[in-house]
């Protein structure tokens, strides 16, 4: 018997968790990320010696559902697929090689510690577990750090181009906060390259047959059978028909939630819908406040813009942040004297200025745009200058760094990066929360996995430049199989639910009837604009900075805009057929929810850390940690009463993971 | 900014489709195309109307979701810029656009500017792949690789998959984006093991639904990625060294 059977009760914390500050809010039980006990360094292949294996003739008999198809998602269906399982892959849009994993741009990070540098997988761990300010595993940074040398030779081998030194060896280059070179890259587009790698290994299980890939469709809803998930119901959103795909696991490799801002980096089609249908279902979502914010991203430059584009922060390297000093200074940036500009970041923290990390960076920036100082057409960015650099080492040097960023800024702003500084603003980037899994990845609902960025493990309170594609990496095609076959191995012999069950048409139904209420609402008010507000609500009450009373605040806007949206959403057109706005307004529906657990979330979380800032726990504009309570994730779940059509109130129920560090001890971040 | 904007509305794959006018204004120059896109969807759902179906993802013209003819040019008046980076700078005020869907025979419309472009996932099915099982690759270090190897490769493996290539080529050939993905695992010393075989099933697949090559180089004008268009020389080679190699 593996750990994977184990009921899922506690180890005892040392303080149990303390009540919540969220009015309503109960307090659960200890969970048990069944992290196998003892030395964290060994204990990933402790683990995979336990788990048991499905004999090659068996596991054509098993299905698998795999929704998503980036990095994580495709490469567990290739992986399992490549075993001899029968998979499943849906993605939303119209080829999986699209899926967002390929739009991460600097590089994935492996402990490979070649060089001489003195990086090795103990220095790694420190970087990932200081990174997530002490809220995430051990662990699992420790097997994040095992694998990450096999995803570089996996990958190098399917077809990424990583960058070479001259000498034919893998080049490495530094990367946010951390003192070694263990970031391996393909130019400005190592996200693009890794997914496409991915993709084509998922494409060669397509044509042998043992992948079925259903493209352009979206998971509605999840098949549960006596509490365990056997399938999911989907609709294909060309024809706009439901149907059912019985499994004998789910994984859900789906992304992060961070639209659910209305703006940020993510693609425009990235939804919370699969993950939170689940999580309604029973599957805890694992510290949802958790979201990273990135401090360069190109401003908001109109009232319809529908994304705000990533500009890489190497940028920060050359170029000096800078507000003017008199709020509202309407003057063009060349015309305002060196005397009358705010250098804030390096005024504030002196020691590393400009490259202060992703957090403060993005805090420091609002911080100036709220109190007036914001720059451009509407107020809202702050320069970074490339003047002091191109006046010291020459146009032609900094044109040959950042010539794709600049060529991108240039057509997307109409200026010259050269001539005018670059306007930046803090936008939502990543979202370190998701589905909580235990350390084999499976959600609390059993057979239920969970991959990527979708999962809430690794890396806590803040991610690590670099951490994500390895993360997504590594999960998919060096965690889930091992994971999955052990799990299949125990279902030897057990039938899938009959498409005619209870099970399934229970499913079915419930993911109907959502789709006809949208369309049966018929008010005034476009799937779109309720989007808009809700992200403007987010953005205020539970962005960069949390407080007790913008939380509330934010929670009170949320559930009012959750009633009206259900009495008066406008959703044109059919159910069947090509219908984006119906798309939209089912994802719309579930960020309306997961929103108000996301406050809940925040507002409990009575500390500071990583990127959840509350302005009531800080010292010097740094987080500070309260580890004698706080030591845990959160795992929440989430329940909505018998007459919610018509009482839209949810019920939150706020389980506790203790977190425990043996190797590294935790310590406070200090960037000044 | 003003805007009349003709725009092919076609209700599904059957149907002979359209072209339907709308007077755009006060649109700001700074506004991507996509977004006055969907700036007329929110006005046509107030309007109780269906809105324009159209494909657009990531936004920063990495995913090649997006697509759209304009004024009859794959993405859009300005080159090498995929449509969700075309602003509408680029266009006088006062103008007549002409938006379409990625035209090509072998791109269905499925909905208004919708088209499916599977059989670009089929071309890279049938041999766009490495036959390696994960976790049997060997040390990436082991077999060392040109520096100026490796960024002429992803001159080629950059490719986003818009099928703008496609789209611009009077004869509806797939060969940019063919020769892009032979040229970049040609390239790589793991996946040029299979180069023989790939090339000359890529090249079957790639006809099966695709036009043939006679080098107008349209393709390469259009591409956002500036795929070069060498690409195209590159598949003739592999293809013939392909057809010379020994049957086993």
């Amino acid at each position: 018997m593996t750990n994977s059977t184990l009921p899922n009760t506690a180890t005892a914390m040392t303080t149990p968790p303390p009540p919540s500050a969220a009015p309503g809010v109960m307090v659960g039980s200890q969970l048990n990320a069944r992290i196998p006990d003892g030395d964290p360094e060994t204990a990933w292949l402790r683990r995979r010696q336990e788990y048991r294996v499905v004999n090659p003739a068996n596991r054509k008999k098993f299905t698998v559902a795999v929704v998503g198809t980036g990095l994580a998602g495709a490469g567990a269906a290739a992986a399992l697929a490549e075993l001899g399982f029968e998979v499943h892959a849906f993605c939303y849009q119209d080829s999986p090689r699209r899926a967002h994993s390929i739009a991460a741009q600097g590089g994935i990070n492996a402990a490979r510690a070649r060089k001489v540098d003195n990086d090795s997988l103990y220095r790694f761990v420190v970087d990932t577990v200081k990174g997530g300010d002490f809220r995430g595993r051990e662990a699992e940074a420790y097997r994040l750090g095992q694998e990450s040398v096999r995803v570089i030779d996996h990958m190098n081998a399917i077809g990424a181009p990583f960058a070479r030194e001259y000498g034919g060896a893998l080049a490495t280059r530094s990367f946010g906060g951390v003192q070694v070179s263990r970031t391996y890259y393909t130019r400005g587009q190592t996200g693009q390259q890794l997914q496409l790698s991915a993709y084509q290994q998922l494409m060669r299980q397509v044509q042998a047959g043992t992948v079925k890939l259903h493209p352009r469709t979206e998971m509605l809803d999840l098949i549960m059978e006596d509490g365990a998930a056997r399938g999911v119901i989907v609709r294909d959103l060309v024809t706009g028909e439901i149907h059912a795909q019985v499994a004998d696991a789910v994984i859900l490799a789906t992304g992060g939630y961070g639209t659910v801002y209305y703006l940020s980096t993510l693609a425009v089609g990235c939804n919370a819908s699969a993950a939170w249908r689940a999580h309604r279902l029973g599957a805890y979502l694992g510290n949802p406040s958790m979201v990273q914010f990135h401090p360069t991203c190109l401003p908001v430059m109109t009232p319809w813009q529908s994304k705000t584009i990533l500009m890489s922060e190497s940028l920060r390297n050359d170029g000096r942040m800078w507000v003017p000093l008199k709020p509202g200074d309407e003057r063009a940036p060349g015309d305002i004297p060196e005397a009358e500009r705010d250098y804030y970041l390096e005024r504030k923290y002196p020691a590393y200025g400009n490259l202060s990390p992703r957090d403060i960076s993005s805090r420091a920036g609002k911080e100036q745009i709220d109190s007036g100082h914001g720059v451009g057409p509407m107020h809202n960015a702050t320069y970074l200058d490339l003047a002091d650099a191109i006046k010291r080492l020459g146009a032609n040097t900094i044109w040959e760094r950042y010539s794709n960023l600049l060529e991108m800024y240039r057509i997307a702003v109409g200026e010259d990066p050269m001539q005018v500084p670059i306007r930046i603003a803090p936008n939502t980037h990543y979202t370190m929360g998701g589905l909580w899994v235990d350390y084999n990845l499976m959600s609390s609902i059993p057979g239920l996995f969970v991959g990527g960025e979708a999962n809430s493990s690794y890396h806590g309170a803040n991610r690590l430049g670099a951490n994500s594609l390895l993360s997504a990496s590594v999960d998919g095609w060096f965690v889930l199989p091992y994971a999955v076959m052990d799990y299949l191995a125990g279902r030897l012999g057990q039938a899938r639910p009959a498409l005619d069950s209870t099970a399934v048409l229970s499913a079915f139904e419930r993911a109907q009837a959502r789709t006809e209420a949208l369309l049966q609402v018929r008010g005034t008010r476009t799937p779109a604009e309720f989007h808009k507000q809700l992200g403007n609500y987010l953005w205020e009450g539970c962005g960069l900075n949390r407080s007790d009373k913008s939380l509330k605040t934010a929670i009170g806007q949320i559930r009012a805009l959750r009633s009206e949206f259900w009495q008066d959403v406008l959703v044109t057109g059919k159910g069947l057929g090509v219908n984006q706005t119906l798309e939209k307004a089912g994802r719309v529906a579930d960020f309306l929810e997961l929103a108000e657990l996301l406050c809940v979330d925040a507002l409990d979380r009575d500390e500071s850390c990583g990127a959840h800032f509350r302005i009531e726990h800080q010292a010097a504009g740094e987080a500070v940690r309260d580890d004698d309570h706080w030591m845990f994730a959160s795992a929440w779940a989430t329940t909505a009463p018998l007459d919610f059509a018509t009482n839209p109130t949810l019920r939150f129920t706020r389980h506790a993971e203790p977190l425990h560090y043996t190797n590294i001890q935790p310590a406070r971040r200090n960037y000044q | 900014m003003k805007l009349t904007l003709q725009i092919w509305r076609q209700r599904d794959t059957k149907d002979p489709g359209h072209y339907e006018t709308f007077e755009v204004d006060q649109l700001d120059v700074g506004m991507s195309l996509l977004e006055m896109l969907d700036r007329l969807n929110e006005q046509l759902v107030h309007e109780g109307k269906e809105a324009i179906a159209f494909d657009s993802d990531c936004r920063e013209s990495i995913c090649g979701t997006c697509g759209v003819n304009v004024n009859g040019r794959p993405h859009g008046p300005r080159p090498h810029v995929t449509s969700c980076m075309q602003r509408l700078r680029s266009f006088r005020d006062g103008e007549t656009v002409r938006i379409e869907p990625l035209r090509s025979g072998a791109f269905p419309v499925r909905k208004d500017l919708v088209v499916d472009r599977s059989g670009l996932d089929r071309i890279i099915a049938a041999g766009g792949t490495v036959a390696l099982p994960a976790g049997t690759a060997p040390d990436s270090d082991a077999v060392g690789v040109g520096h100026d190897q490796v960024e002429r490769a992803l001159d080629f493996a950059a490719c986003i998959g818009c099928g703008a290539c496609v789209s611009a080529c009077p004869n509806g050939a797939a060969v940019l984006f063919t020769g892009a993905k032979v040229a970049h695992l040609s390239m790589l010393p793991i996946p040029a093991i299979e180069k023989v075989p790939r090339a000359e099933h890529m090249v079957a697949a790639m006809e099966d639904e695709f036009g043939p090559c006679s080098q107008y180089g349209e393709c390469a004008l259009v591409c956002p990625q500036n795929v070069p268009l060498t690409a195209i020389a590159f598949l003739q080679k592999e293809r013939l060294k392909s057809l010379l190699h020994p049957r086993v």
